[in-house]
C-alpha cells in the first residue's frame, strides 16, 4: 500500500480503506465502531452467508473479492476465530489486499507457517497475528488499541506485545511525546511484519524522529533487529524487554514468549540492544522520561 | 501440550514408525506381567514422567530377570525422581514403560520443529545421539544435520537424502531410515506438533531402526482439531494450581516468590514480574487475565493467587484501555470481599474512567493500597516486602 498522503506515517492513514473480516461478530461489531469513533474509514465488512446485511452503516459482503470490488478497500482487519483465521488471511492476500492486520489469537502455528509461505508469493504486509493491530495516531486506528492514550507526534513504537504497548504509549503521551505510528508485531512464534520491516519504515519516514523497540523473551527478532539497527538505524532507539524473571521452558501467556534450550533470554536481547547503542531501560516505571532525555535532540 | 513417553510411542507405532515392543505399568504386578509377555531377557524399566534426563536420576533401569524386574520397578515406582529438568523438588513416578532390550549397534539424534524466523519445519540429526542437543550445537556444530523442508511443498527424496548421508547410514539402513523420516515428517504435520525428538534414534545389530526414545509437545493451540490427543493430557504431571487456573481460562503459571501479582496481556505481565524482582522481592507467579478482564476473572484471580501459601503480598496491575477502571475497582472490591484477602493488596490501574475507579477503592473501606503509576507501585512493594 503506498501512502498518499502528505503527512507521513508507516503502513496505514488518513486514506486507509479499511475492510474488517468477521464483523458481524461480537468483537468484530465492537471494534469496528471504536475504528470508526477513532476517525477510520471503514468501508465495508465481510460474513459469508451475510453479504447484503449491513453493520451500522457500514455494507456487509460474503467475500473478500466482492467487498473489494464494491468498495476499493485496501486493508483488512481480521477478528474470526483462530480455526478459520488462516484461511481468512490468505483471502485477503488472494484479493490483494494491501495490508491485512490479524488480531486473532490462537491460531495454530502449522496454519501460520502455511499462511508465511503463500504470502512470500503475494503483495499484501500481514500483521499479526495475535497483535492489537497498528495506529497512526489523529489518523487511523486498526485494531484493539485504546484510541484516546494516543497523541499524534514523532516517535514510532513496535512491539511484540498488546497492553504493555499501551502502557509505553501513554507514559509517551504524559511526556509530550506524541507517535507517528505504534505497531504491534504480535505474540505468535511465527508472525507477518517483524521489527526490521517496522524500523526499516520508521527510518524513512520523515515524520518518525526517533523509535521505541519493545521486546520480550523467546526467539531472536530483536538480536535480528539490533544488527540491522546497527547497520541501517539513524534515529535514536530506546528498548525494553519484558521477561527477565521468566522461568525456562514455560509459555508465558504468548505463544511465542518462551525461552528454549538457552536461546531466546530477555538478557541476551538486552545485551544485543546494548551493543547496537540503543539505550536499554531497565525499569519500565521511567521508560516515558528515558524517552524525554533520549530523543530530547531529534524532537 | 506435553506427553509421556509411553503415548508418543503408541502414536509412532500407528504411523509406522518403529519402536520396540513394550507397555505402561501402573503397578509392580503389571509391570511384571508385561516383562514376562515380551518374551525374553533383558528388559527396559523407564519412568514415565513429564521430565527429560530420567536415566541420570536412576529413573531408567535394565533388569536381566523377572525377579531383577519386580525389584527395579519397585524402586521406581512411587519414587521421587529428581532430574536436570524436573528442578530440586523432583515429580512422583506414577507408572513405568517395561520395554524389549535392543542390540544396540549406534545411537542418533533426530527432531523436527518449526523454524520461527523462516517458517519452516526443520528436520534435525545428528551421529550424537543420546546427548543433549543444545550441548552438540554447543560443542561440535559441525556434526549437526539440519534440513529445512518448507510446508507448503512437504517432505522430499532429497530431504531424506540429506539427512541419511548426514548420518552416514549405508545403503541398507538409509532406505529404512527415509521411510521412517517420512512417516516422522507427515505424522509431525497432521498431529499439529511442536516438537517431536527422537533420542537416541537407533540402528540395531540387525540393522534395523527404532526409536528408542519419543518425546512430543502438541501446540495447544491445535488441539481444537486433535479431541483423541486431548485425552492423552496428564493432569498428574501438571501443577494442581495451574490446572485450576486453567478451569477458569486464567493464564496462570506458579513461580516459587512471594508477590503474587495479576496483569492483564502477557507481555505486561511478564514486565510486572520483572518490576517485582527489581523493587527487591520474587514473583510469585504469572498471571495475565487477559486484555479484555472482567470481574469475575479478577474474583478467580486472587483465589488462585490466595491459594499459594507463600504469598505475603499481591501486585495487581491492569492497563484498562478499553476496559473501564471504575468497573474493574468493583471487581476487585467485590473479590476482596468475598475471598477475604489477608495480605497487603498493591493495585495500579490507568485508563478510562482512573478518577472514578480509584474513588471506589479507597471508599471500600478495604485495605487496598492504590498506586498512581508503575513507579509508585514498585516503591509501594518494596516498602511492604522490606518490612
Amino acid at each position: 500500500m503506498q501512502p498518499s498522503s502528505e503527512k507521513m506515517s508507516i503502513f496505514v492513514n488518513k486514506d486507509t480503506r479499511l475492510l474488517v473480516q468477521g464483523i458481524t461478530g461480537r468483537e468484530g461489531q465492537f471494534h469496528t465502531r471504536q475504528c470508526i469513533a477513532y476517525g477510520t474509514n471503514v468501508v465495508a465488512g465481510v460474513t459469508p452467508g451475510k453479504g447484503g446485511q449491513a453493520m451500522d452503516d457500514v455494507p456487509v459482503f460474503n467475500t473478500v473479492l466482492e467487498a473489494v470490488a464494491g468498495t476499493g478497500a485496501d486493508c483488512a482487519m481480521i477478528f474470526v476465530p483462530p480455526a478459520f483465521a488462516a484461511d481468512a488471511i490468505m483471502e485477503a492476500a488472494d484479493a490483494d489486499m494491501g495490508l491485512i492486520v490479524s488480531i486473532t489469537e490462537g491460531i495454530p502455528v502449522m496454519d501460520m507457517m502455511r499462511v508465511k509461505n503463500f504470502l512470500a508469493s503475494k503483495s499484501s504486509r500481514l500483521i499479526g497475528p495475535n497483535c492489537p493491530g497498528i495506529i497512526t495516531p489523529g489518523q487511523c486506528k486498526v485494531g484493539i488499541m485504546p484510541g484516546p492514550i494516543h497523541l499524534p507526534g514523532p516517535i514510532g513504537v513496535v512491539s511484540r506485545s498488546g497492553t504493555l504497548t499501551y502502557e509505553v504509549v501513554d507514559q509517551l503521551t504524559k511526556q509530550g511525546l506524541g507517535q507517528s505510528t505504534c505497531i504491534g508485531i504480535g505474540g505468535d512464534p511465527v508472525n507477518g511484519t517483524d521489527f526490521i520491516d517496522c524500523l526499516a519504515a520508521f527510518e524513512n519516514d520523515p515524520v518518525t524522529k526517533g523509535i521505541v523497540m519493545i521486546g520480550e523473551i523467546g526467539g531472536s527478532a530483536e538480536e535480528e533487529a539490533c544488527t540491522f539497527i546497527a547497520g541501517n538505524v539513524t534515529k535514536p532507539v530506546v528498548g525494553f524487554v519484558a521477561g527477565l524473571t521468566a522461568p525456562p521452558g514455560r509459555r508465558m501467556g504468548h505463544a511465542g514468549a518462551i525461552v528454549s534450550g538457552g536461546s531466546g533470554t530477555a538478557q541476551a536481547k538486552i545485551d544485543a540492544m546494548q551493543e547496537a547503542d540503543i539505550q536499554v531501560c531497565t525499569d519500565l516505571g521511567t521508560l516515558g522520561e528515558l524517552c524525554a532525555q533520549a530523543f530530547a535532540r531529534n524532537v | 501440550m506435553k506427553i509421556h513417553e509411553y503415548q508418543a510411542k503408541e502414536l509412532f507405532r500407528n504411523a509406522n514408525i518403529p519402536v520396540p515392543k513394550g507397555k505402561a505399568a501402573f503397578s509392580v504386578e503389571e509391570a511384571c506381567t508385561v516383562a514376562e509377555e515380551l518374551g525374553g531377557y533383558p528388559v527396559v524399566i523407564k519412568a514415565q514422567i513429564h521430565a527429560g534426563g530420567r536415566g541420570k536420576g536412576g529413573g531408567v533401569k535394565l533388569a536381566g530377570s523377572l525377579q531383577e524386574a519386580k525389584n527395579i520397578a519397585l524402586q521406581i515406582l512411587n519414587m521421587n525422581l529428581v532430574t536436570p529438568q524436573t528442578g530440586p523438588e523432583g515429580k512422583l513416578v506414577r507408572k513405568v514403560l517395561v520395554e524389549e532390550g535392543l542390540n544396540i549397534a549406534r545411537e542418533l539424534y533426530l527432531s523436527i520443529l518449526p523454524d520461527r524466523a523462516t517458517a519452516n519445519i526443520v528436520i534435525m540429526a545428528s551421529q550424537a545421539g543420546g546427548m543433549d542437543i543444545e550441548e552438540v550445537a554447543a560443542e561440535s556444530p559441525e556434526k549437526i544435520v539440519r534440513v529445512a523442508v518448507n510446508p507448503l511443498v512437504g517432505i522430499q527424496p532429497y530431504h531424506c537424502r540429506e539427512v541419511a548421508f548426514g548420518l552416514n547410514l549405508g545403503p541398507e539402513v538409509t532406505k529404512l531410515f527415509n521411510a521412517m523420516l517420512v512417516n516422522l515428517y507427515r505424522f509431525f504435520v497432521s498431529h499439529d506438533c511442536s516438537l517431536v525428538e527422537i533420542n537416541p534414534l537407533v540402528v540395531t545389530a540387525e540393522n534395523s531402526i527404532i526409536a528408542l526414545d519419543a518425546k512430543i509437545d502438541i501446540d495447544s493451540n491445535g488441539l481444537y482439531r486433535h479431541k483423541d490427543l486431548l485425552e492423552l493430557r496428564d493432569i498428574d504431571e501438571e501443577d494442581a494450581l495451574e490446572v485450576e487456573a486453567s478451569r477458569y481460562n486464567l493464564n496462570y503459571i506458579n513461580l516459587s516468590g512471594n508477590v503474587g501479582n495479576m496483569v492483564n496481556g502477557a507481555g505486561l505481565a511478564m514486565a510486572t514480574m520483572d518490576i517485582i524482582k527489581k523493587a527487591g522481592a520474587e514473583p510469585a507467579n504469572f498471571l495475565d487475565v487477559g486484555g479484555g478482564a472482567n470481574a469475575e476473572m479478577v474474583e478467580n484471580g486472587f483465589r488462585i493467587i490466595l491459594a499459594d501459601e507463600n504469598v505475603k503480598a499481591i501486585l495487581i496491575n491492569i492497563f484498562g484501555g478499553i476496559l473501564r477502571c471504575d468497573v474493574l475497582a468493583e471487581g476487585v472490591v467485590q473479590a476482596a470481599r468475598k475471598t477475604g484477602i489477608s495480605v497487603p493488596v498493591v493495585i495500579r490501574m490507568e485508563g478510562t474512567n482512573v478518577e472514578e475507579g480509584r474513588r471506589i477503592l479507597a471508599d471500600s473501606g478495604l485495605n487496598l493500597i492504590t498506586a498512581v503509576d508503575l513507579k509508585d507501585a514498585a516503591h509501594k512493594i518494596a516498602a511492604i516486602v522490606q518490612i
